[in-house]
């Protein structure tokens, strides 16, 4: 299993992330979201933030979770590279994250793209051998 | 499956697909007919099967695959009955251009454009990260999502003047406070006077060539004069006020039992709090962006008044291309007030309309098509037959052809800028690799998708600009 895969899309990102569970679907679908910016492997982990989430549905609470990193991306001047995510299903979804990550420093960060948002094109979540999630980023 | 009408004009039969409420209609030559992907045939279709849609779901020249609508989508609802969807406007609310001329020669201002380039470069701040040299307060932000344009020029950012010569003197009716996240608030704050990344642009500019004396003339526009263009829009703010208000009409969308083909089309029945809500959050966006161009192009005269101290650079004109507004329109011969979507697409108001600025009122509102980076940008004029076929909208861009990612492959940043440069066009960015993903191989045309603005008479060319400097984040 690849954690992640980009696809064609004319003006924007498009990319499937997968898991073994929805848990390591959602840290894979953070990395696929950050690596479209910038190359992670130049981020290094250097302080933590902490992300907890609930929502109705698994669908809903992934879409949260990735506005959630976009949202501290632009307010904290950070880049992250490592999610650590758990999840709970009790009625409700709920999420709590570690995440690894540091200011951005322009002389060793270079952004390929910057994401806008994460949009609700052809936007699912599907679980055949493995769990598998489908995103078009506006870039 | 799309019939042609007439040259330019294509349809899409209402019996493509089931749920289809109206036919779709694109507009594109022969040459770009091949150009139009299937995916974006799908997006006009699912457009058409909105509730309370108006006679046609509608693609510009230069449509290309988006989300939601296509870019490069027209479509209007009845205010009975219809629908309003951030999907037809987009993330980035309000991305517009503004368009200032100078009273300068290219010859005067040439051999300086490395120096002007990387002055509006630190002007300017632009690219991911880069935050303001303005620091507004909580309560100056209210004031700019209410006031867009004339709360910046209140602050000292332009002239009064200025605010007849924008797209709802830059400064829409509606905005809504209370409707904006602290969250819309914090990625808005720092970036209000950004330029943003990705295919936003400060251009310094040279009219090579005038289609029409007469309405160049007008609009104060001769050849070989210095034009600078500015493109961006509500950066973080526009973004999470669009993220925000998703949710929620995601959530409306069941409980108003509306079927959608396509999540991100989302939309509420208009005159419902969800639709009310989103339309007052959206002008907060719309006018944060009028603001920030505003603010932008301050900076701009500034830059140009140190080198030039007898420049002066007065504002032609500032277009929305992202937007959703309330405009009547004749349909069918019985005067409606409409909600018209336009997404990656110019409002192209001719002479009729009360809404275009006295300035231009015998002729038109100018209608603003930039280039892709190193292409030529042009000036068009409005018609009055635009409000018949289009609602009153033309194209936006060239519209790409090739992904971001595909574009990445197959050019070196470093290698467009070195080709640019061979051209005589100096190019700043932050990161070069981004230059590759705009490279203007990646767009189709821009002639061609203006040619079709043109020939069908929605907007009549009056001026060509050529690049002459780049500023990018």
């Amino acid at each position: 299993m690849k954690p992640y895969e980009y696809l064609e899309h004319t003006a924007d990102v498009k990319f499937r992330a997968y898991g073994k569970s929805p848990d390591e679907m959602l840290s894979n679908a953070a990395l696929a979201l950050f690596n479209s910016m910038i190359d992670t492997a130049t981020v290094q982990a250097k302080e933590t933030w902490k992300v907890e989430l609930s929502g109705p549905d698994l669908e809903q609470l992934a879409y949260d979770w990735l506005s959630e990193l976009i949202f501290l991306f632009e307010t904290e001047f950070a880049v992250f590279s490592t999610f650590d995510v758990v999840l709970h299903k009790n009625g409700d979804w709920s999420l709590q994250a570690d995440i690894g990550g540091e200011r951005i420093d322009h002389s060793r960060h270079a952004f390929d793209n910057e994401v806008k948002a994460v949009t609700l094109h052809e936007f699912e979540i599907k679980k055949n051998d493995f769990w598998c999630i489908q995103v078009v980023l506006d870039v | 499956m799309l019939n042609k009408i007439e040259d330019n004009i294509y349809e899409l039969p209402l019996d493509y697909r089931p749920g289809m409420r109206v036919p779709g209609r694109v507009f594109v030559s022969e040459a770009l007919l091949g150009m139009v992907e299937p995916g974006t045939i799908e997006q006009v279709a699912n457009v058409a099967s909105l509730p309370g849609i108006v006679k046609y779901s509608m693609a510009m020249p230069d449509a290309h695959l988006g989300y939601g609508f296509p870019i490069g989508g027209v479509a209007a609802f009845r205010e009975d009955g219809g629908v309003i969807s951030p999907g037809g406007v987009g993330f980035d609310i309000n991305c517009g251009v503004r368009l200032l001329r100078s009273n300068l020669e290219a010859k005067t201002v040439q051999p300086l454009i490395s120096v002007l380039v990387d002055a509006l470069f630190e002007a300017v701040p632009s690219g991911v990260g880069a935050t303001s040299r303005l620091h507004v307060s909580d309560k100056e932000l209210t004031d700019a999502f209410i006031d867009g344009a004339k709360w910046a020029v209140g602050q000292g950012y332009g002239v009064e003047a200025d605010l007849a010569h924008c797209e709802e003197n830059g400064s829409m009716n509606g905005a809504d406070p209370s409707q904006v996240s602290i969250k819309a608030r914090k990625r808005g704050r720092p970036q209000l006077g950004t330029l943003g990344s990705g295919n936003h642009f400060l251009e310094i500019q040279r009219v090579d060539e005038i289609y029409d004396e007469v309405v160049a003339k007008r609009f104060g526009l001769f050849k070989g004069q210095i034009t600078v263009m500015i493109h961006c829009g509500s950066r973080g703010a526009g973004h999470q006020i669009c993220t925000d208000h998703l949710e929620v009409l995601s959530r409306a969308v069941h409980k108003y039992n509306i079927d959608i083909p396509d999540k991100q089309l989302a939309c509420a029945p208009l005159g419902t709090p969800e639709a009310e809500n989103y339309f007052g959050a959206m002008v907060c966006a719309a006018n944060y962006a009028w603001a920030n161009r505003h603010i932008i192009a301050h900076w701009t005269r500034e830059v140009f008044e140190k080198y030039f101290p007898d420049g002066k650079l007065d504002l032609v004109y500032d277009v929305a291309h992202n937007v959703a507004k309330i405009e009547e329109h004749d349909v069918d011969g019985v005067r409606e007030r409409l909600y018209v979507h336009r997404k990656g697409a110019t409002r192209a108001f001719g002479p009729s309309r009360s809404e275009v600025p006295d300035v231009y009122r015998d002729v038109g509102q100018p209608v603003l098509i930039p280039g892709s980076m190193g292409t030529a940008s042009y000036v068009l004029c409005g018609k009055d037959r635009a409000m018949e076929v289009t609602f009153g909208s033309a194209c936006h861009g060239a519209g790409r052809i090739m992904s971001r990612s595909q574009a990445k492959r197959t050019f070196a940043g470093q290698d467009i800028k070195a080709a640019l440069s061979a051209q005589g066009i100096k190019v700043k960015a932050t990161h070069p690799a981004m230059l590759a993903e705009e490279a203007p191989q990646v767009y189709k045309p821009s002639n061609e998708v203006v040619d079709v603005v043109h020939n069908l008479g929605i907007a009549t060319k009056v001026a060509r600009l050529m690049p002459l400097g780049v500023s990018k984040g």
